[in-house]
């Protein structure tokens, strides 16, 4: 089975729950985040990097960009697994998809890292 | 059962397996196009999210960023990038919702209750999508 290992987590069903509960996280973060910029419209810097700094804040963030990792992970490996099949695109198929499935999997920890670096690295005062 | 690397396949082109579904060859219900834009719609977003992070990035990395961020959005080409994963985001993120909302088990009994929340879905995006582009571009 060299074509599962690359699904999050190993079984359709965890990966179904998984897709639910961080659909969920990325739905409470983005309601909050458009009230919040709809409430302050003239938002400044000082207030934007306040928020983001506090930590049930960074908490948030964290858990969001978690979510999008393990959501975007099972979502792109669900389209993979359908189109880049042997009847759609020959016999080089499974090692073409698994080439792209680590592509994904790369851009996806990039994705996590660079979240973590902007959090954590969140200056007040400029 | 995902794999098909021990099957012993023709190349595409000689394979004359029938295939089930020739879905280029018949005309669909709005909710087989509600389902597969909410599909195009993730994958996009699985590249907005580069955008994202670095609007978000840009606006705590210090104020002359953040004002760089504000002032991003006077350039067209930036306006467009934004406005193509906002515009994603807020469709996928409706379809998302109906979807969940179905998984709970309502709307899903009949296929005239999942054609009605497939318009009402639609409905729904193109409002959010009107928004986004009245913010990017009008405001
Ligand atoms: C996913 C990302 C984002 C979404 C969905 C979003 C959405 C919105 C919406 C719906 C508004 C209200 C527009 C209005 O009241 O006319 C708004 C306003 C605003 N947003 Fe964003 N935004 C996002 C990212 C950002 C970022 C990263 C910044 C950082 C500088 C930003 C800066 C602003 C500002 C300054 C306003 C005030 C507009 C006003 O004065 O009315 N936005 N945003
Ligand atoms: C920016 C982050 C996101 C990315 C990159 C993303 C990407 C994807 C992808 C590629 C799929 C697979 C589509 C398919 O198999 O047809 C998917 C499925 C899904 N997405 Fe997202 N998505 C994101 C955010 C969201 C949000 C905020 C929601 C909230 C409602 C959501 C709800 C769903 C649901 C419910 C599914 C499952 C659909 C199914 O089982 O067929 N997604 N996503």
């Amino acid at each position: 089975m060299v074509t599962t290992v690359t699904s999050l987590g190993r079984s359709g069903l965890s990966d179904w729950l998984i897709q639910r509960v961080s659909a969920f996280v990325m739905t409470a973060y983005l309601i909050f985040i458009v009230g919040y910029l709809v409430m302050n419209p003239e938002l400044t810097y000082a207030q934007w990097a306040q928020l983001n700094q506090a930590l049930p804040m960074r908490m948030f963030s964290l858990l969001t960009i978690l979510s999008i990792a393990a959501h975007a992970w099972i979502g792109m490996w669900c389209v993979l697994t359908d189109y880049v099949t042997v009847r759609l695109v020959g016999p080089k198929a499974t090692a073409i998809r698994i080439v792209f499935q680590l592509g994904m999997i790369a851009i996806t920890l990039l994705y996590v890292i660079w979240a973590i670096d902007i959090l954590w690295g969140i200056q007040v005062n400029g | 059962m995902y794999s098909d690397n021990h099957i012993k396949v023709l190349p595409a082109v000689d394979n004359k397996r029938p295939v089930n579904l020739d879905i280029g060859s018949i005309s669909l219900p709005i909710t087989s196009y509600v389902s597969i834009l909410h599909r195009v719609s993730g994958v996009i977003l699985f590249f907005a999210v580069a955008v994202f992070l670095w609007l978000f990035d840009a606006s705590l990395s210090s104020p002359e960023g953040f004002e760089s961020v504000k002032a991003m959005f006077a350039n067209p080409v930036c306006q467009v990038i934004v406005w193509g994963s906002l515009a994603a985001l807020a469709y996928h993120v409706v379809a998302g919702v109906r979807h969940l909302i179905m998984d709970f088990g309502v709307g899903e009994d009949s296929f005239e209750s999942g054609r009605n929340s497939a318009r009402l879905a639609l409905g729904v995006a193109i409002v959010a999508i009107a928004l986004v582009t009245g913010w990017i571009f009008l405001w």
